[in-house]
């Protein structure tokens, strides 16, 4: 059985996470992740904001800064920036990221800067009580939905694609082998790297949208979960309802810190 | 109607009675409760309000900014790293004098994290020129809130409601309700005499050269010069329609004291009741709480303080490199104007207890022949 115990700092447990939420899954399939990359948990930074999923670095034993909400990418960036040999990987979440920090989050992406971005879409404001984010899905209710959610939502995925990250992937918690080989490419990528994780929130989404038990949300998941290459096979009308997963965009292009060398290097005055 | 209610819920109360039009809120602990029950009563029509769900305290506080310049009543509520986000549109309310109302649950600022009550979110907030109204029970915050958006209207200034984290936020308390119809004669709906309006244009937040932008300022600070009377009009009118009124500062058994605590927010309580009890053991004390911190009341707290020997200044924050944040409004009050004594306690800050013993402490520090440290002493801090 894997050790997980090495990787965390017991004295924080018990977790805050409620029972069926999947961040503690997330959690693990990190940890194994980087057990198998053999990355250092004295050159691995994580960074985070503020929710449910930023709380994961009080758990992990390695280097950890839990910031202000939405700006854990402009942290990230500074830490990356001041000294490029370590890993940096960002926890984050769907409010953390594409609402307060969305700013950052774009331009991360644009300038293509080599972090490990593990985004937790539940859908929700979940640390809070409930209130809509930018991913809650049109129609679905939330403590400030009372009648349906009005606005449509952002596709995570398909925004970091556009603003240009060099590797995204989405993954899910039912799927959790998956998950962890999503992980493992995204830490090895050299590039503003993605893997937007589809995990549920029973407490603050589900009881309000007819999915109280946590099982049941696991269900859904294993239900509406389609591969990246089965979904290429489908009709539009199979399309509906489902979601894809897998790696969604993976290119080489010039990475940010690595540009920075150069340009140093090349502006440095002839001895 | 009485109703028990959470101290979060009374500023939603308070808020639905003063018939309020836009609401613009992000999510933040132990905010989160007010703009909650709020959405919640635009869903059901119990207000005719449009509900903003927006993407950042900044935002929140710029929808506000539009709504009001576009002539309506405008609220939000946020806490510590909300209100500090917020930072650059706080300016711009007040320079465009704009009538926003603002609850702020007071909450330690991080790192390291806390959601716990002290001071100095709002307080490092004293200069952008917002009023500033420090709440101590549930029924004064609620009743505040129409009184808020009626001193805001008239000066055409911000108001920011403030009220302590969880002792005051999460806890219930017996309110006797206000209903909109009542508070309609009291506060009626608001009319701008200038607002964005297609019909009659005007040009707004647009360059101020040096010719013109001082005379601005000046006039920012002369509404809060009529700021005081303002609200003290503004509070008898309320006594006299609601039976209930809190005044700019509130004196507690003064008249003889020798020794005088100065209090705001829920430590106002706690320490009337020590001040009871020191008054049993026959020590002459009394406690002064600061309701309204901005505008400063200058003249009433020296009216207060000057009769005493010793005044005490408990502060749940600290200015860094100075003092606590009241022990220097007071010492700045009283300068020049009398020599007593005034020494800082700072006291309870990250949500720290100050419990009756703790207030009882610094009673004893204050009146005893022992000379503290004048500007600045650490209760209870365990280094």
């Amino acid at each position: 059985m894997f050790d997980y115990l090495q990787y965390v700092r017991q004295e924080n447990f018990p977790h805050i996470w409620c029972s069926g939420c999947g961040d503690g899954i997330v959690l693990k399939a990190l940890i194994r992740s980087m057990d198998k990359l053999g990355l250092s948990q004295d050159e691995t930074v994580m960074v985070s904001g503020i929710g449910c999923s930023s709380r994961t670095p009080g758990y992990v034993d390695i280097n950890t800064l839990h910031t202000t909400h939405g700006r854990a990418l402009a942290f990230a960036t500074g830490v990356k920036i001041a000294n490029p040999d370590l890993n940096v990987i960002v926890v984050t979440g769907d409010g953390d990221a594409t609402a307060i920090g969305g700013n950052h989050f774009i331009h991360a992406a644009r300038r293509n800067i080599d972090l490990t971005v593990l985004l937790y879409n539940n859908y929700i404001y979940g640390m809070t009580g409930g209130q809509c984010s930018p991913t809650t899905p049109r129609g679905a209710y939330a403590s400030t939905a009372q009648h349906g959610n009005l606005e449509p939502p952002f596709n995570i995925s398909g925004l970091a694609i556009a603003a240009g990250a060099s590797f995204v992937a989405r993954g899910d918690v039912y799927n959790v082998k998956k998950l962890e080989t999503l992980i493992g490419k995204a830490l090895q990528k050299k590039g503003f790297s993605l893997v937007e994780v589809v995990s549920p929130c029973p407490t603050a989404f589900g009881r309000r949208n007819r999915m109280a038990r946590p099982v049941k949300m696991m269900e859904q998941l294993r239900d509406t979960v389609v591969s990246v290459e089965k979904w290429e096979k489908m009709t539009d009308e199979e399309r509906k309802g489902k979601f894809r997963t897998g790696i969604l965009k993976d290119i080489e292009k010039p990475e940010f810190t690595a540009e920075y060398a150069k340009l140093i290097e090349k502006m440095r005055p002839e001895e | 109607m009485k109703k028990v209610i959470m101290g979060n819920h009374a500023v939603s109360y308070g808020v639905r009675a003063s018939e309020v039009k836009v609401i613009s809120a992000y999510p933040i602990t132990p905010q989160t409760h007010v703009v909650e029950l709020l959405s919640e009563m635009c869903a059901n029509g119990e207000i005719d309000a449009k509900f903003i769900k927006v993407e950042s305290e900044h935002s929140a506080m710029a929808a506000c900014v539009g709504a009001s310049a576009a002539g309506s009543r405008a609220f939000t509520a946020t806490s510590a790293q909300g209100l500090l986000l917020m930072h650059e549109m706080l300016h711009w309310a007040v320079g465009a004098r704009l009538p926003i109302v603002l609850a702020n649950i007071n909450r330690a600022v991080g790192p390291p994290w806390s959601i716990w009550t002290d001071q100095n979110d709002s307080l490092s907030q004293r200069d952008v020129g917002w009023l500033q109204i420090y709440c101590e029970s549930n029924q004064e915050t609620q009743d505040t809130v129409p009184q808020a958006f009626k001193i805001a209207e008239e000066l055409q200034m911000p108001v920011m409601l403030v009220m302590d984290a969880f002792f005051l936020s999460h806890t219930y308390e017996i309110v006797d309700m206000i209903e909109k119809e009542q508070v309609r004669e009291f506060l009626p709906p608001y009319k701008p005499d200038i607002k964005i309006d297609t019909a009659d244009q005007h040009s707004f937040g647009n360059l101020a050269g040096p010719d013109h932008y001082m005379e601005l300022r000046y006039m920012i600070q002369k509404a809060m010069d009529r700021g005081l009377d303002v609200i003290k009009r503004v509070d008898s009118e309320f006594e006299e329609m609601f039976g209930r009124g809190y005044g700019l500062i509130e004196p507690y058994r003064c008249d003889d004291a020798e020794t005088i605590l100065v209090t705001s927010g829920t430590v106002a309580s706690t320490t009337r009741v020590v001040i009871d009890e020191l008054r049993d053991e026959g020590v002459r004390v009394g406690s002064l709480k600061i309701r309204v911190f901005r505008p400063f009341p200058i003249e009433d707290v020296f009216e207060v303080l000057s009769k005493a020997k010793k005044v005490a200044v408990i502060d749940r924050n600290i200015s860094f490199g100075a003092h606590g944040i009241f022990y220097q409004e007071i010492k700045s009050a009283l300068y020049g104007r009398t020599d007593i004594p005034i020494i800082g306690y700072i006291a309870g800050l990250g949500g720290r207890d100050i419990t009756p013993k703790v207030i009882r402490e610094i009673a004893d520090k204050a009146i005893g022949d022992e000379q503290p440290e004048r500007y600045i002493n650490w209760i209870g801090v365990k280094i």
